[in-house]
């Protein structure tokens, strides 16, 4: 029988040199990191009587402001369908050209692209500090933020989608001279069409969820009263708060995930 | 072309044909609810100017902010940014791998009670705002980095636990099969065929979910949970937009910094 | 030289929980040092009947004996060391793909280790010689620091037959080890099976397709249909015709 050499084994693995570094590394940061935020186990079990107290409040939820809070609750799901819509509708010609299938000039699409990638770093909550101090305090400024948000969310996932498709309907167009706005519109759409319609959606849940909190800055929507109540040290209230925008993102949830399902 | 043979009773091809009309009419009611629902009354006539004071602010922002060794500059707080989230998405992913194996639904379950439950708490998790995680966690701790390290933990829990769990579902349980045909004890076979396997995919999961958290660690400031938030809501308040430019400028930089890293890494992982 | 089988089936039945029948009254024994063949369309239970033989699979009813012992109450520890004595290849390999080649090799032997030890990844040196040399007999000892999914479909079967050397088996159970290789590679793997057989008298149970190969490496052709066997020949006897019964749709 015939038997082969055996290698020498690479110094790296050797000594373990990247599983060892690579544990090294993080734990550098840990205690770096644990440094930095004053992290002190003790103090969280010190303070415990005072967390549990809030506990204990919020598990008592004050049923009879349910009334009060049901049109702010309107209201963010409005704030959510609006500025998701609007978003969505500005992302269509950014995704277009950012698609390397549809579009061939590098430069342009690598300008869309940084453009893009640099509205996703903005935090929602960020934008809305900065539009309730350009707005006013009011849902204006939570349907801008959300439309923002989504244009940077949508706009990456639709060019993804657009960069999957099948290029035989399109170049069969280009060939008999069709202009490019034909061709998208006969040949592309109709293959995107359901993918659009689900991410659209999902987004929109994403923005039901974003949405509840704006209003923590005074951007609109039941987040308003959130954080009145907050302030109020009003802790049954929060509780109410918390437990009907939960059925509501769940309800949404549960909605827009079947009609994905259906759609898919 | 009336080439279409339906045995279909003609009823139904009547509803096929014009359900869309129906789908259509659904969609208006609903985008008339949500425009006439709203109320734009927010709108102040500075808007324009403020806006104008915003642009000039973003173009001359207030360089010397950028380091001043005092601990509460930019770097500084970018920095403990980045310490919160780094921790936070630790100690998250951590406590994330119990609650995705409860979650991850198994074979022979009878009526998916214990994934079930499982899915239905960490989408609990997932729903509860990250603020007023923030927020009650300050009232145990006091505020600062450490409160906000504490709400991105348990926050992310709700994602982590489900990408997680995902993972389980999907994994490929050959490896399992192997040591169990050559005699390994259950413990065995979670540590030398399930977790090799699945770890590549729970740490670029976690890496994922770094990304989140350096952004959700960015607002958590502004509710007092340490970072750069807190400066960044003070300097909007007071209206001093050259400050709140150079920290725009410090937290889409690091956003696109740690993005950038964190893809590469997961490219190599994967 | 004694002569009781090594694996007995009596009247052996298995239905599965959702009514599926997987395996009706089988009868048969396979002597120590047999290389058995078990052909059959798809579904008809080659699977099945392999897997029930380490208990990957229970039966319902009957009995299964494996060095004259029934397998039925083994449990725990008595058990792994069952499948322990039992090597098993797959048509997936099943192998870690991330990991080192020498790694997945060691994993075979981890019923020889407490379990603190094999976590640890503390496999003795007398272990790692001992993985080297099954690299060496499928003649892969130059990838032992390769990574598993590095190497081709038929490199990663070699090392599953490496892996299972280390549990120093009796009987190997082998499931379609070829259904996803190319010819060459099938007749590598295939030869390996056959040297195991011959050199070290292993006992070898494999389920293939090919009726072709069957005839080429097999010392008994067992043919199944539907869950019962409905052949049974030393390769001597067995014909053309034979074959094209077991393959006949019901
Ligand atoms: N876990 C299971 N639950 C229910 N039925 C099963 C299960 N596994 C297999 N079966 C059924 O049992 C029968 C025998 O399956 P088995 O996998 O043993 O066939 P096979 O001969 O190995 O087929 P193949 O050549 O496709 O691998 C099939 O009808 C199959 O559908
Ligand atoms: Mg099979």
């Amino acid at each position: 029988m015939m038997t082969t050499q055996v290698p020498r084994r690479p110094w790296l693995q050797r000594w373990h040199v990247k599983p060892i570094g690579w544990t090294l590394v993080i734990l550098i940061l840990l205690v770096a990191s644990s440094r930095m935020t004053g992290v002190d186990v003790g103090m969280f079990f010190n303070n415990l009587g005072q967390f549990t107290d809030l506990l204990v409040r919020m598990s008592q939820p004050a049923w009879d402001y349910l009334p009060v809070i049901l049109h702010p609750l309107y209201e963010t799901i409005q704030m959510a369908i609006l500025g998701t819509t609007i978003g969505a509708t500005f992302a269509v010609p950014f995704a277009v050209l950012a698609a390397s299938n549809l579009v061939h000039n590098r430069w342009l699409r690598g300008i869309i692209r940084l453009m893009l990638d640099l509205v996703r770093t903005l935090p929602d909550l960020l934008l809305a500090a900065i539009f309730v101090a350009i707005f006013g305090i009011g849902s204006t400024a939570g349907v801008v933020t959300l439309a923002i948000f989504s244009f940077g969310m949508v706009s990456k996932l639709f060019y993804e989608v657009i960069e999957t498709i099948d290029m035989g309907p399109l170049e069969a167009l280009e060939s008999v001279g069709a202009n490019k706005l034909t061709i998208i519109w006969y040949a592309v759409l109709p293959q995107i069409m359901n993918q659009f319609v689900s991410y659209f959606l999902y987004t929109l849940e994403f923005n039901v969820r974003a949405s509840t909190v704006l209003g923590y800055l005074g951007a609109g929507g039941i987040g308003v009263f959130l954080q009145r109540s907050l302030n109020e040290f009003n802790y049954s209230q929060t509780a109410v708060i918390i437990l009907a925008t939960l059925v509501v993102v769940m309800a949404i949830d549960g909605i827009s995930n079947h009609l994905r399902r259906v759609l898919l | 072309m009336q080439t279409t043979i339906s045995k279909k009773p003609a009823t139904l091809t009547l509803w096929r044909r014009w359900n869309w009309l129906l789908w259509i009419a659904i969609v208006a009611v609903i985008y008339t609810w949500a425009i006439t629902g709203l109320h734009f009354t927010g709108l102040q006539e500075s808007a324009a100017s403020v806006s104008r004071s915003i642009v000039h602010g973003l173009v001359q922002p207030d360089w010397p902010y950028v380091y001043n060794g005092s601990g509460e500059d930019l770097v500084s707080l970018i920095l403990q940014t980045l310490a919160i989230a780094f921790l936070g998405t630790i100690i998250s992913s951590l406590i994330s791998v119990p609650f995705a194996f409860w979650a991850a639904r198994g074979g022979k379950e009878w009526l998916h009670v214990r994934s079930g439950s499982g899915k239905v708490v960490l989408t609990l998790i997932r729903t509860f705002p990250e603020i007023v995680l923030a927020i009650m966690f300050i009232k145990a701790v006091g505020p600062g980095s450490y409160a906000g390290v504490l709400a991105v933990s348990i926050h992310s829990i709700g994602m982590l636990g489900k990408l997680f769990s995902e993972a389980i579902e999907n994994m490929d349980r050959g490896a399992d099969e192997a040591i169990t045909s050559a005699g390994g004890n259950s413990a065995q076979i979670f540590m030398l065929a399930t977790l090799p396997t699945i770890m590549p995919e729970f740490i670029s999961y976690t890496l994922y979910r770094f990304e989140i958290a350096v952004r959700s660690a960015s607002i958590l400031g502004m509710v007092g949970a340490g970072g750069i938030g807190t400066p960044m809501i003070f300097a909007i308040q007071t209206r001093n937009w050259p400050r709140v430019g150079i920290i725009l400028l410090g937290i889409v930089l690091m956003v696109l910094l740690i993005d950038t890293l964190s893809e590469q890494l997961r490219k190599r992982l994967i | 030289m004694d002569k009781t089988p090594i694996i007995s089936f009596k009247n052996v039945n298995k239905v599965y929980d959702n009514g599926t029948v997987g395996l009706k009254n089988i009868n048969f024994e396979i002597p120590q040092g047999e290389f058995l063949v078990v052909v059959g369309l798809s579904g008809a239970g080659k699977s099945t009947l392999l897997r029930t033989i380490n208990r990957m699979h229970e039966i319902t009813s009957g009995e299964i004996r494996v060095e004259g012992e029934s397998i039925k109450a083994y449990k725990g520890r008595s058990l792994r060391l069952l499948r322990r004595k039992i090597g098993m290849i797959f048509q997936n390999f099943n192998l870690v793909k991330r990991s080192s080649v020498a790694k997945n090799v060691l994993s075979g032997r981890v019923s020889y280790y407490a379990t603190w030890q094999s976590i640890l990844g503390l496999f003795s040196a007398t272990d790692k010689q001992k993985a080297v040399q099954a690299l060496q007999r499928v003649s892969l000892a130059e990838k032992l620091y390769a990574r598993a999914d590095e190497l081709s479909g038929g490199q990663q079967q070699r090392v599953a037959i490496a892996r299972t050397l280390m549990q120093d088996p009796k009987i190997i159970l082998a499931d379609e080890p070829i259904a996803s290789l190319d010819p060459l590679t099938t007749k590598t793997v295939m030869d390996i099976l056959k040297r195991l057989n011959q050199e070290d008298g292993i006992t070898v149970i494999v389920n293939l397709h090919s009726v072709a190969l069957a005839r080429e490496y097999a010392d008994r052709i067992v043919g199944l249909r539907a869950g019962e066997v409905v052949y049974d020949e030393p390769i001597a006897d067995v014909t053309e015709a034979d074959l094209n019964r077991v393959y006949q749709t019901v």
